[in-house]
């Protein structure tokens, strides 16, 4: 099928970006959208030109690495699909598709496609585990933790750390991404200890950072390619009003 | 000149090697680790893990990935899970018993004390997860579950859903961050190693080029661990992330270290078949489908009608007929290869014919839709996602595919390559798999390089480094080394060529698919060595890269990668070529039993090959480390 591209195009993050058109004639059904931009990058390669950057590694879901804007969408039209699993079969022949960036302050651009999500480790940094050394666990079932509670606990872990939420935000907050981590570790029995400290250093770090306010808009959940929920974010909230007022 | 190899097993009965090692081993005191910097590449379970306990203990970490984040590696993408002896379920695991089976499982191609050791210290890593809070499948009362995978008789495989690898890299990616925040790690992301710098012999250093602005950058240590995975993607179709690569092992090797086995690549069962020419990868699909799962093919050759309208008697459940003992869980090596067989016989289907049927039919009506959907939901979903077609409805198309790298960089029993100061753990090692690797066995050897072993053997390489001065980034090996690299990459982008590095990658990954791959033999594997001697040529004279060196260049990137390739690919066919018998995932035509079975000869091949550079891609100096198995004797496996 034809497909018409309108690709952003950034050389840095000095440079105003704009939007380039392209036109590809033979893409197949089958592919991935990643391996259309692939055809595209080859084609543009042979003319000479600079081929498309853009962020990508496992392509199959997991790592978190690749994510654009597909008509205004973060990761395109499939919901919990990422970009590198969508695939040309959800477009019509003769389409045009907009290519852009995860757009954010805290997200600013590298090149073209790709943009600096550093902001999503710093976080982390501020206090997303539980502080154990290699060497001082106990013996794994002396902690017992309930089906319900590990299987809660997995559904907050299973983000990949894209930043759709982010992208899709329109304060771009970064509140979903981190009380999916928050919410992980205090529902496990292990993670409860240090709870408070965490939930207040890992919030004030978002703040400190570029990521806006969480207003409730709950777009970041529809966005998210594993379906992380928003009650994560009442969750942080309690958490972090419980710290506050024991301190 | 073949040298002599010293593996350094330290003496004992079997069981009490490790024990004894660290008794001995040489310590480094609290307040001197703080005087010593490492340098990690790598930030999979092994680079991650090491990074991470290392710096607890207080030593300066500088770790590097070439991922927007360290929480990228592909460790994250395993799915099924992670083996340990704990023996909960009460079912005769033993560590003795799970050393057997992953000696076995090797096809007797591994070395019996480091096979031991993995088994040994198999249960901590459990203890340490679940304390960093990776949420594994648990019963009701609370308890941890387990399930079992193929090629063994218990069940000691512990997971979190189909995302056993994204938990247990997440939980050694955040103790990474967390000393990052105590300032103990500094972090080098978009960052890639091109070459490693020896000083008077040892590792001292690296050189890297940051991704985002093409800087070429000098880094300095007094010691290197390089925990930078396999490299199946040199296969180009694989289940391996894009940029999974052998570039930090092969500069490596080339400086020096010998590469052990490089022709050892697990071809796992069960991923999606190719779809067309523009296709860049393969997904994985779990083993554990081939539970439920039935694997068959038509009888008939070019088979029109669609699977529902091809009647049980004219379907082969080959696996089944050929493998009664094991059926459809026998292991990947035999699995691959009996796939292979049909497709090869023009049984294969699909529009390529390249695939051949994982069906649900006969599942689903004994236990209905609801269970099937339980157990493998989310693999369904995904394979609609991928596929556009409901498995439920109809069998998936499944076909086998270039997975995990069993040969590596050869080290010791401290995971030390022959290059004094230069460390090599996890998938990038040889070590511990022989000649096919177990399922579940891989994040485990990962995690256990990294969190338990690395962080003894490193201590009793540095007790020796607290006096030597840190290597001053001034020094000649490093402008020698930095040059190099900087005119490899003007190289590249100077020839103006009319083939991108993604088609010669193409190219060498469809003659390995061909010649080294599922099965070898003598007379493929000479045509292969000339095919990509031939394409090595044309690399040096026909490479078209786009854009500059000082910037951002994602061709350039892969352009380096596939350069390594092109050698690689060739000392792949010479060990393959070399190696005359059939062991594990390496089968050559001319050595198999009367009923097709892979055929060894201990006599003559009983050891680990450790391939030398000799500064010519195709004259590489064979040493060999012999393999004596003092406590288990090598049988024929069978599953039938």
């Amino acid at each position: 099928m034809v497909i018409h591209l309108k690709i952003w195009r950034q050389k840095n993050q000095h440079t105003k970006g704009y939007l380039e058109s392209y036109t590809l004639n033979e893409v197949d059904a089958e592919m991935s959208f990643l391996e259309m931009l692939d055809s595209l990058n080859l084609k543009l390669a042979k003319q000479g030109e600079r081929p498309v950057e853009f962020d990508h590694d496992c392509r199959e879901g997991i790592c978190g690495q690749c994510g654009v804007m597909i008509n205004g969408i973060a990761h395109g039209p499939l919901k919990n699909t990422s970009t590198c699993q969508l695939h040309m079969r959800s477009f019509k022949d003769g389409d045009t598709i907009y290519v852009e960036p995860f757009k954010a302050k805290a997200f600013p651009v590298i090149r073209d496609l790709k943009v600096d999500r550093s902001g999503l480790d710093e976080i982390i940094a501020a206090g997303g585990y539980i502080s154990v050394n290699t060497g001082q666990a106990p013996e794994a079932n002396s902690i017992l933790v309930s089906h319900e509670e590990s299987e809660s606990a997995f559904d907050s872990a299973a983000c990949i750390g894209c930043g759709a939420c982010i992208a899709t935000c329109k304060n771009a907050s970064a509140a979903l991404f981190t009380s999916a981590k928050i919410s992980q570790l205090a529902k496990l029995p292990q993670g409860q200890k240090e709870s408070s400290k965490r939930t207040v250093d890992m919030v004030n770090r978002m703040e400190e950072l570029d990521f806006g306010h969480c207003t409730n808009t709950e777009a970041c959940q529809v966005e998210c390619p594993q379906d992380i929920s928003v009650l994560n974010i009442a969750q942080m909230n309690y958490e972090y009003n419980k710290a506050k007022l024991k301190s | 000149m073949e040298k002599e190899i010293h593996a350094n097993i330290p003496e004992g009965d079997l069981k009490d090697k490790w024990s004894n090692y660290k008794a001995k081993a040489k310590l480094v005191s609290p307040n001197n680790r703080k005087k010593l910097d490492l340098i990690v590449v790598g930030t999979g379970l092994a680079g991650a893990s090491a990074a991470a306990s290392l710096a607890e203990m207080g030593y300066n970490i500088k770790s590097f990935c070439f991922q927007d984040s360290p929480r990228r590696a592909h460790s994250v993408a395993a799915q099924g899970g992670v083996n340990a002896m704990k023996n909960y379920q009460n079912d005769g695991d033993s560590v003795f018993r799970m050393f057997y089976d992953t000696l076995k499982g090797g096809d007797f191609r591994s070395r019996e004390a480091n096979t031991y050791r993995l088994a040994e210290c198999s249960a901590s890593l459990i203890d340490q997860a679940v304390a960093q809070g990776v949420p594994f499948g648990r019963e009701y009362s609370g308890y941890l579950r387990n399930r079992s995978f193929g090629g063994v008789q218990v069940s000691r495989t512990f997971y979190s859903r189909g995302q056993t690898g994204q938990q247990l890299l997440l939980g050694a990616y955040q103790a990474l961050m967390r000393q990052k925040e105590q300032g103990k790690v500094k972090l080098y992301t978009r960052h890639e190693m091109l070459d490693l710098v020896l000083i008077d012999g040892k590792a001292k250093g690296i050189i890297a080029r940051n991704l985002d602005t093409g800087k070429i950058e000098r880094h300095a240590a007094h010691a290197v661990i390089l925990a930078t995975g396999g490299f199946g993607k040199i296969y180009y179709l694989s289940t391996l992330a894009m940029g999974c690569n052998a570039s930090a092992i092969w500069r490596a090797h080339k400086k020096g270290a010998f590469m052990a086995n490089p022709s050892w690549t697990q071809i796992h069962p069960t991923s999606l078949p190719q779809s067309g020419p523009y296709q860049s990868k393969l997904t994985l699909m779990s083993e554990s489908l081939r539970n439920d799962g039935r694997i068959w093919v038509p009888k008939a050759k070019d088979e029109k009608r669609p699977p529902h309208d091809i009647p049980e008697n004219e379907r082969d459940y080959y696996l089944e007929r050929k493998y009664p003992s094991f059926g459809n869980l026998a292991p990947r090596d035999i699995s691959s290869r009996a796939a292979k067989e049909q497709i090869d016989a023009g049984k294969g289907v699909g529009p390529l014919k390249n695939a051949v049927y994982l069906d649900f039919e006969h599942a689903i009506k004994e236990y209905g839709k609801d269970v099937i959907a339980e157990r493998y939901g989310n693999l369904f979903s995904m394979y609609e996602k991928i596929t556009g077609i409901n498995a439920y409805k109809e069998p998936m198309k499944i076909s086998p595919s270039a997975h995990f790298s069993m040969g590596g960089l050869w080290v010791d029993y401290d995971l030390m390559t022959n290059i004094p100061g230069l460390f090599a753990i996890g998938e990038a090692n040889f070590s511990d798999h022989g000649a096919n690797r177990l399922g579940a066995n891989s994040l485990l050897q990962a995690c256990v390089d990294g969190y338990y072993i690395a962080p003894y053997t490193l201590q009793n390489y540095l007790a020796d480094q607290i006096q030597v001065e840190k290597p001053d980034i001034k020094h000649s090996a490093f402008e020698q080394a930095e040059a190099d690299v900087k005119e490899q990459l003007n190289h590249f982008i100077q020839q103006k060529g009319n083939k991108t590095a993604e088609e010669f990658h193409r190219e060498v990954g469809k003659i390995l698919y061909d010649k080294c791959g599922l099965s070898r033999s003598e007379e493929g594997l000479k045509t292969a060595i000339a095919q990509i001697q031939n394409l090595r040529e044309e690399y040096k004279t026909n490479l078209l890269v786009p854009g500059d060196v000082e910037d951002i260049n994602s061709e350039l990137e892969r352009a380096g990668r596939v350069s390594d390739y092109m050698e690689l690919a060739e000392l792949m066919c010479i060990d393959a070529l070399n190696r005359n018998e059939s062991c594990g995932a390496h089968y050559r035509e001319e050595f198999q039993t009367e009923d097709g079975e892979a055929k060894r000869n201990d006599k003559d091949f009983a050891y680990s090959s450790a391939w030398e550079w000799s500064g010519d891609a195709s004259s590489p100096i064979l040493n060999k480390e012999p393999l004596k198995f003092e406590y288990v004797q090598p049988t024929q496996r069978s599953y039938k």
